[in-house]
């Protein structure tokens, strides 16, 4: 967090400096683990063994908060008596297809609920299009009562099913699947538990490092078991944070740049699945369900009144017509590949340098040299626009510019000084900036390129009657614009998306006011209320010290200007605070008519529904929750120990080992996750992974991140002095161990290998990092930065050119965070050679010979299969 | 007889501004707190000092010594920021390194043992001209081009300074130094450090170092007033099992007759770079004086008595 968010990381300092113990878990030792009280190495991709090995002991000591649990969770809900867990079937979940690799989803559905519609082709649809994404937001659609047991004793309440997956991860195992030492794991378990009850609570922090794997999701997901087990959710100094990687990251998955949402986490329409206005809406709301998204008819025609204006109608379903539909992955990487294939024209690239960021750089690469046009839009000539003449393939003599198709428009932008607009952050918080110069000769801001974009192709169609050209010459696009460049105002942007009446332009102060009739518009529900009253809310700067802590005041955070989501969890069942030291949100008996919930926040919870309130029998909606259903944007309000819906890769995080990993899972049959997206192609190899040989070929782990002191892909420091000058090279971080055993010299090059390249670093020897012990013997790790390309002032490889491509099955982003690789002393070869050199790496591996990896390998247990003192020449003593 | 230098003229405690004849409505005495045991490594009071300052960026060279690449304070480099990978312990911190780990082959290291967690730490310290109470860079400029400010800190004029180097080697910390680069480049041959950012103090602002900080381990203030913040830190740190730290430059009875801008250091001033003790290299300016003075008095003696012996 040091590292990469230097700014944030003030308040964990802060935190520190009263007395909060900061505890650091990571591949290496960085600036954050400098100044945590603790720090625990580990290897990259054992964390769900980790975090599961913090939940066996949090279960199997009896440490839950047990009132939060029983109430808040769904850990009393009975499950289908035909659900069969990991432990059961070695590594997989019932319902398991080795075809197609997908779950029917039936066996793992609440007692009594098993009719839900949800089937295996909706999951092989799912995976295609990152349902989880789409999803996000919407959590469990439960109708009716499913059964409970608040005794937590039945044997198919969730509770038990929790105990019993767990049971496995004891810290022996913890210490030989991660390398971390048991003492040290205990500690961190002791530390988390006994900071987390009535008047304590821990927050859980994590980055990138915890998304880029092909089991991202269920690291996330273990965490936040971990955290309602122990009651931090919806509670003041608890919760889970997730540090986005750029300055409006959150504002682009809330006003999305994804392939398959919308604004505001409503999908993006499927063609073959929502034929109609209706059945889009439908999707979401699943009608007869429970929760906050029964009004969804209201956010989707909104957001089509927001894009097509007068011409949509209650006649035409609001132009639902109109919109794109997808048909099934259109996601980053299909589309690189498809551009490899000839199967793309044309790319827009804004901020965004693939041919550098991206994983797997020579697809990316490749894939740009094959299309017909490119645009570019950055703050400096970037890789992305120089690919033709200067990447790698160009030495490699792959790409041969004289011949390369691909017409590159580069296009100066201006930064985020030279513009108006928001950013969002992590928190969900809005705030607004000024622009403190104009930008420089034809540098322009986003929203004039595409404003003017937008103005110019409908100039083109106009007059057109084609039922095809519909869906550009009905969009409202009429924004006012000022000045000699006709800036159009982003303030009106921010109205529209707030949302207004259409016969007076009043902004909507709240989403409850959305109308399914179009009478209002707005294009994201979410964020409604952020220009209440016509005041520009995400402006707001009203210091800390002339407001409450929680600040209310400081820009604007969505939904409804709370801090805090499900804060109604931060009082007891009966609305009180569960200590006066962490009281947040709570039932006040005498306020209002007949009581109201209050507090320093806005609580996130109907404001007059009483603690007792108890749901009629058949209410559906909003008033299906009771009093005391905290999560409401959950089906059944509880939070969700168990998800029986939503995910591809089953109901519960279970460890699986990388794509690429040295190691056999030491828990299960099961090797990786069997769910995962793979692109199983000639340009796509991975490195062995057991049970495949050959694994000695590629036998160290890799794993890449940041530094503070460059942006990701370099855009914007590589090309800028005083940022270039503070970490000028690529470098690798090898401990002295490795180093002696490599004969690499510190302040010398290596050359690090995987099957899809090879790369050359500096050689920095830090006992930062550290070998480990795992599975009864020693593993190397090594780190490496991805910041240099061949532009700018100071140059160097990319990391990206090592990593393949596999992803999640959830969101399909992909498995950047850990590898397997060779590190040799001195340069890489250079020119064509290169090819041959990578190819010899493939001859030893055999991965020309030999089939892909196995996917699927959990089934009858061999002996000695996970036997560690079988399968290696050391003992396994810690 | 009055001597040509009073007490505390060139050491001992004083205040620089007013010795220096700013009157009574003198702003109090600006400097900085350094406390190193918050400082992230981060750099962005070395780019927000050159940002600044137009200090220009011309050092694109990986020098290994951790993540520091900017070298040292220089002419280019008002703001230093040390990395330093040690084998201690910080506090009571758990490091977790190699604690499970016997190789079984000869490392680099001492051998680690099962039992015994062999003690790692990564110190990181941003370093800058300490504005001393008794400045020799002043001292011995012949121009006038370094001054002292109405806030007690030394800066220097460019378009006064003529380049003759006196005041490098003079600085007890080497901070000060001529600026290299091709004729015709800004400031090339003259004496260029921090100024506290005078420009800036001047219109009420905080110098752009402490402004950048992001975890205020850079402070600004009145200097008597971040003295007494500094203690209170130490203390603290003491109490929460930190013994190592200590404060550095905070002593109006050092060398230097303390310095504006001073440090909280987890280790030996040497480790990070600084002189243990430094003293103003013009301390014993007025003994040399005497002593030159007497010396040529018998020199004068010497020649009037060899005119007077030539008479004979």
């Amino acid at each position: 967090m040091a590292e990469a968010h230097p700014v944030g990381f003030q308040w964990v300092m802060e935190a520190k400096a009263r007395g909060a113990k900061v505890i650091h878990v990571d591949p290496r030792f960085t600036r954050t683990s400098a100044l945590a009280d603790s720090y625990v190495p580990i290897r990259a991709g054992s964390d769900i063994a980790f975090l599961g090995g913090i939940v066996n002991y949090v279960l199997s000591n009896g440490l839950e908060f047990r009132d939060y649990v029983v109430h808040y969770t769904n850990a009393a809900t009975i499950v289908s008596d035909d659900y069969q867990d990991t432990e059961d079937l070695d590594g997989l979940f019932s319902g398991f297809d080795p075809e197609s690799r997908t779950y029917e989803p039936k066996s793992w559905q609440y007692a009594d609920a098993e009719r839900d519609g949800e089937q295996r082709q909706d999951h092989e649809m799912q995976r295609e299009t990152a349902s989880a994404l789409q999803h996000e937001t919407h959590g469990i659609s439960v109708e009716g009562n499913p059964p409970r047991d608040e005794t937590l004793q039945h044997p198919r309440c969730v509770f038990q099913i929790l105990k019993r997956h767990y049971a496995r991860y004891t810290p022996e195992m913890v210490a030989r699947t991660c390398g971390v030492s048991e003492e040290q794991f205990l500690e961190v378990c002791r530390a988390w538990t006994e900071n987390s009850n009535r008047e304590r609570t821990t927050a859980l922090v994590y980055s990138v490092g915890w998304t880029q794997h092909s089991v991202g999701v269920q690291y996330i997901r273990t965490g936040a078991i971990l955290q309602l087990l122990l009651g931090n959710m919806g509670r003041p100094g608890g919760g889970i944070m997730a540090l986005r990687g750029h300055a409006s990251i959150q504002g682009s998955t809330d006003i999305p740049t994804l392939f398959n949402i919308l604004p505001g986490y409503l999908p993006m329409p499927n063609a073959e699945q929502h034929q109609s206005l209706q059945q889009w809406i439908d999707s979401v709301r699943h009608p007869g369900a429970k929760g906050f998204w029964a009004n969804a008819g209201a956010y989707g025609i909104n957001l089509l009144k927001a894009y097509f204006g007068d011409a949509a109608t209650p006649e035409n379903d609001f132009c639902f017509d109109l919109l794109p539909k997808i048909t099934g992955d259109h996601g980053t990487y299909r589309t690189v590949m498809d551009m490899i294939d000839g199967k793309v024209k044309g790319y827009f690239l804004l901020g965004q340098n693939p041919a550098v960021g991206s994983a797997h750089g020579r697809a990316q690469r490749l894939g740009m040299a094959n299309l017909d046009w490119l645009v570019v839009r950055d703050l400096f000539e970037i890789e992305s626009a120089t690919f033709w003449k200067t990447s790698p393939e160009v030495a490699t003599g792959e790409i041969v510019p004289e011949e390369c198709r691909t017409e590159v428009f580069l296009l100066p932008a201006a930064s985020h000084v030279e513009k108006e607009g928001t950013f969002t952050q992590t928190q969900r918080m809005l705030q607004w900036r000024d622009k403190a110069v104009e930008p420089p000769g034809d540098c322009r801001s986003e929203l004039w390129f595409f404003y003017h974009l937008g103005r110019m192709v409908r100039e083109r169609y106009a007059g057109s009657t084609l039922e095809r050209d519909r869906p550009i010459l009905d969009l409202a696009w009429d924004y006012p614009t000022h000045g000699p460049l006709e800036e159009p105002s982003a303030e009106a942007v921010l109205k529209e998306i707030n949302g207004y009446e259409v016969a007076t332009g009043r902004p909507l102060s709240t989403f409850n006011e959305m109308k399914d009739d179009g009478s209002t518009l707005g294009g994201c529900w979410i964020y409604t209320g952020v220009y209440q009253d016509g005041v520009n809310q995400a402006a707001r700067r009203k210091p800390a010290s002339e407001q409450s802590y929680v600040a209310p005041e400081w820009g604007w955070a969505w939904p409804a200007n709370r801090r805090m989501l499900y804060n109604r969890a931060s009082a007891d069942p009966d609305g009180r605070p569960w200590s006066d030291r962490k009281a947040y949100v709570w039932w006040d008996p005498d306020r209002g008519e007949a009581g109201e919930w209050t507090g320093p926040d806005v609580p996130d919870f109907e404001r007059t529904k009483p603690p007792t309130y108890r749901p009629p029998d058949g209410a559906d909606g909003v008033a299906g929750l009771a009093g005391d259903d905290p999560f409401i944007m959950q089906g059944d309000g509880k939070g969700a120990l168990y998800v029986p819906q939503g995910l591809i890769d089953g109901p519960l995080p279970t460890h699986y080992e990388p794509v690429e990993s040295p190691f056999r899972n030491p828990l299960y049959g099961q090797q990786g996750n069997p769910t995962r997206k793979e692109y199983d192609r000639e340009d796509n190899p991975m490195n062995p992974a057991p049970s495949k040989a050959h694994t000695d070929v590629y036998p160290f782990v890799f794993t890449t991140s940041r530094l503070t002191e460059h942006h990701t892909a370099g855009g914007m420091s590589r090309y800028v002095a005083r940022l270039a000058e503070l970490q000028p090279e690529m470098f690798i971080e090898v401990s002295p161990e490795l180093a002696a055993e490599r004969e690499l010299e510190h302040g010398g090059w290596a050359t690090i290998v995987t099957a899809r390249s090879a790369i050359e670093a500096r050689v920095l020897v830090t006992e930062r990092l550290t070998p480990l012990r795992v599975d009864g013997r020693v593993v190397h790790q090594v780190w490496l930065p991805y910041h240099w390309g061949e532009g700018g002032l100071v140059t160097g490889d990319s990391a990206n050119d090592l990593i393949g491509i596999s992803l999640d099955p959830n969101v399909l982003i992909q498995e950047s965070k850990v590898g397997t690789c060779d590190v040799r002393p001195g340069r890489r070869p250079q020119g064509a050679e290169l090819r041959r050199f990578v190819m010899e790496y493939h001859d030893r591996a055999g991965l020309d010979a030999e089939p892909a990896n196995p996917i699927v390998t959990a089934g009858p247990m061999q002996d000695g299969d996970r036997d560690p003192a079988k399968g290696s020449k050391e003992e396994g003593t810690s | 007889m009055t001597s040509l230098f009073q007490r505390n003229d060139l050491w001992g405690p004083l205040d620089p501004a007013e010795e220096a004849g700013y009157g009574e409505d003198r702003p109090k005495r600006k400097g900085f707190f350094t406390d190193t045991s918050i400082c992230i490594g981060c750099k962005a009071c070395e780019v927000a000092c050159k940002e600044w300052n137009d200090v220009p960026a011309t050092h694109f060279e990986m020098l290994g010594s951790s993540y520091d690449n900017s070298h040292s304070l220089n002419a280019n480099q008002w703001r230093h920021v040390a990395f330093i990978e040690q084998p201690k312990r910080l506090g009571q911190q758990d490091t977790g390194l190699r604690e499970t780990v016997d190789l079984g082959m000869p490392t680099m290291r001492p051998e680690a043992s099962e039992t015994e967690k062999p003690d790692f730490r990564w110190l990181m310290s941003s370093d800058v001209c300490k504005h001393c109470t008794h400045a020799a860079c002043l001292d011995v400029c012949p121009t006038g081009a370094l001054m002292r400010s109405e806030f007690g800190t030394v800066v220097v004029q460019d378009d006064v300074c003529n380049g003759c180097g006196y005041c490098v080697p003079a600085c007890p910390y080497g901070v000060i130094d001529r600026r290299h680069g091709p004729d015709g480049d800004k400031n090339v041959g003259i004496a260029q450090k921090c100024t506290l950012c005078y420009d800036r103090l001047d219109a009420g602002q905080t110098p752009a170092c402490a402004q950048a900080c992001p975890t205020q381990s850079i402070q600004y203030g009145d200097v008597e007033e971040l003295r007494e913040r500094a203690n209170q830190r130490v203390a603290a740190l003491h109490e929460a099992g930190i013994m190592d730290a200590r404060l550095y430059g905070n002593d109006p009875e050092d060398g230097v007759g303390g310095t504006g801008a001073f440090f909280l250091l987890l280790d030996e001033p040497e480790v990070y770079g600084f002189p243990p003790d430094p003293v103003v290299t013009t301390k014993d300016l007025p003994q040399m004086f005497r002593r030159a003075g007497a010396a040529a008095g018998v020199m004068l003696a010497a020649a009037a008595l060899s005119f007077l012996g030539g008479r004979r």
